[in-house]
């Protein structure tokens, strides 16, 4: 059998939330699982659960060989003995470290040559040299998240548990650093496990992405699927982003950039330090309907296509449309009929650059 | 000035806050840490010195390693004599006196330090003592020297408890401000004078260190 990780527990905490969590994770190939839901939905609990930072009442975890918990047998394995690296939300830098001092924390049972071979290659990886002996409340938000990952990384842990690792940080610094992220954890190869609550990242960053909800798993797959196919209305609802496609950069001047998927252009706004293959990401509100041969829009994508299928959502209706690709837009029950809208019948969808996100899949 | 009076008063006090410093840190570090429900029962017994007037607190000490006692009788048959009206007494007895004067500091102070850098430290694989010694005591540091120079000024003072176990014997039991009262008594008011301005000015040395360490903002100091 595989290894893999594998979780099956259930955590009650006093205020009423039940976190009851089923979940496998291949470990080889090493993966990034991310765990995505709103706040509240019990994704750092299964983190801390993970990290041996909080017990389940029921159930096992278990990593590969090793029985981490099984709460009949009442057994444990402390944090201590889980070989973990593990970067809360607030990073949890100690005050009274140096950045030495706190990358080196986790290596006190190595030998002096190995432990300093080990720092110097930590600062290098997360680009910290020349900060060896500032102590964290002299670093910036970003230095202190590349500290705690480098103090994290540097026990070459088994598992490393992730939490909001970028929201700490302001909305520029965010997305190069997640980009760095993405690169980082490809070249580790340590299987990660995630927890966020922003669709971007989730997209960088993971292989696999379970959506959380109210203590729950939902749903568990491949992010681009999982975001574009969502199992039920609660997964589309909280990942919020319906159509999620591949595409290659071709161009990019005064500030808008041209993607190719399928060998349709799209017109979207350029973002900084981006590979050239991307998810283009499109929220169905953001999607216009036209009739076909109509006239001019300020939208800079006219995609001629399909109708798919028309699944009426409350007020709203969902419109699936064929344009080379598949396209998800919500338009009134007006609009429908007004357009005359059916399946098979041809549509043009109108998506203005601001409304196409591009999120990098590059592996640099 | 009675030399030999203030040579057994700052032996005392020393020797007091030096074991506090051990015994404190362990029921401060418990007190901070335990998840007991009933750990408030303890915590108002390190307390009870605070409010117990002295002649109290000592003649239950008295009575507690007097010969008629098991823990008496156990002493004196390991040493040879009984602990009351000996040094080691009046050691036993300063230490349970100045108990709170140690132990609270200690646990507001590991009161104060954040438990998610203690979490972080378990996953980096220090054990708890590791974790204690590494992180906690450097965090906590002017606390458990606040609890300590506390617990030596506190016991440069007592008087009660003094008189009530240690009795007044020159050289081995007799403090600083038993000297004082003697003096008094004897109606040497120039004697009194000069020993007490000296516990006066020890004393405000001592809480001057302390203010002075707590003190958050230090201007000529570069920022902590």
């Amino acid at each position: 059998m595989a290894a893999t990780l594998s979780l099956d527990c259930r955590k009650t905490f006093p205020r009423g939330l039940t976190v009851s969590v089923q979940l496998e994770l291949p470990l080889d190939p090493p993966l990034v699982l991310i765990l995505f839901g709103p706040s509240g939905s019990g994704k750092t609990t299964v983190l801390r659960c993970l990290a041996g930072l909080e017990q389940p009442e029921e159930g096992t975890i278990r990593f590969g060989q090793d029985l981490w918990v099984d709460a009949a047998r009442r057994q444990v394995v402390p944090p201590q003995a889980r070989h973990l690296g593990y970067m809360p939300q607030d990073y949890a830098l100690f005050p009274t470290h140096t950045v030495t001092g706190n990358i080196e924390y986790g290596l006190s049972d190595l030998p002096q040559a190995e432990r300093r071979r080990r720092v110097s290659e930590a600062l290098a990886l997360l680009q910290l040299q020349g900060l060896e002996q500032s102590k964290p409340r002299q670093l910036s938000g970003g230095q202190q998240q590349r500290v705690a990952l480098a103090r994290a990384i540097a026990r070459q842990p088994q598992l490393l548990l992730l939490d909001e690792p970028l929201s700490a940080l302001d909305a520029p610094t965010r997305g190069a650093l997640c980009s760095e992220l993405r690169a980082l954890l490809t070249r580790l190869k340590i299987p990660t496990v995630v927890v966020t609550h922003d669709w971007t990242e989730a997209l960088t960053l993971g292989d696999r992405i379970a959506v959380m909800s109210e203590g729950k798993i939902l749903q568990v797959g491949v992010p681009q699927e999982v975001f574009s196919r969502p199992a039920n209305e609660s997964v589309a609802q909280i990942v919020g982003v319906e159509t999620v496609v591949q595409g290659q950069v071709s161009d990019s001047a005064h500030g808008l950039a041209t993607v190719q998927v399928n060998g349709i252009a799209m017109k979207a706004l350029a973002v900084d330090a981006i590979g050239p293959s991307v998810y283009v990401c499109i929220r169905a509100e953001d999607v216009v309907l036209e009739q076909a041969g109509s006239g001019m829009t300020s939208a800079r994508n006219h995609l001629a296509g399909r109708v798919d299928a028309i699944d009426p959502r409350g007020v709203m209706v969902q419109v699936k449309i064929d344009c080379g690709f598949p396209l998800t837009a919500v338009i009134t029950r007006g609009a429908v009929e007004e357009l005359r809208l059916a399946p098979g019948a041809p549509v043009i969808a109108a998506i203005k650059a601001g409304s196409v996100h591009l999120v990098s899949r590059s592996v640099v | 000035m009675n030399w030999i009076a203030i040579g057994v008063t700052v032996k005392l006090a020393a020797l007091t806050s030096l074991v506090l410093l051990g015994i404190g840190v362990g029921i401060a570090y418990w007190l901070s840490f335990s998840r007991w429900r009933w750990k408030f029962l303890v915590e108002s017994i390190v307390a009870l010195p605070l409010v117990l007037p002295p002649t109290v607190l000592g003649f239950y000490i008295l009575v507690a390693i007097g010969p008629h006692s098991p823990v008496g009788r156990f002493y004196a048959d390991l040493v040879g004599h009984a602990l009351p009206f000996t040094f080691e007494g009046l050691l036993f007895a300063s230490i349970l006196y100045s108990l709170p004067f140690a132990v609270q500091p200690f646990a507001a102070a590991f009161d104060q330090v954040d438990r998610r850098l203690i979490e972080a430290s378990w996953t980096l694989g220090a054990s708890k003592l590791q974790t204690f010694f590494k992180l906690i005591l450097p965090l906590s540091l002017t606390g458990v020297i606040t609890g300590v120079v506390l617990s030596f000024a506190h016991t440069l003072g007592e008087f009660g408890v003094v008189l009530m176990v240690g009795g007044n014997i020159e050289g081995e039991t007799r403090t600083v401000s038993i000297d004082i009262y003697d003096e008094v008594q004897v109606l040497n008011y120039a004697g009194a004078a000069k020993t007490a301005f000296f516990l006066l000015v020890v004393s405000y040395l001592v809480l001057l260190c302390v203010y002075a360490m707590n003190r958050k903002v230090w201007a000529v100091w570069p920022q902590r």
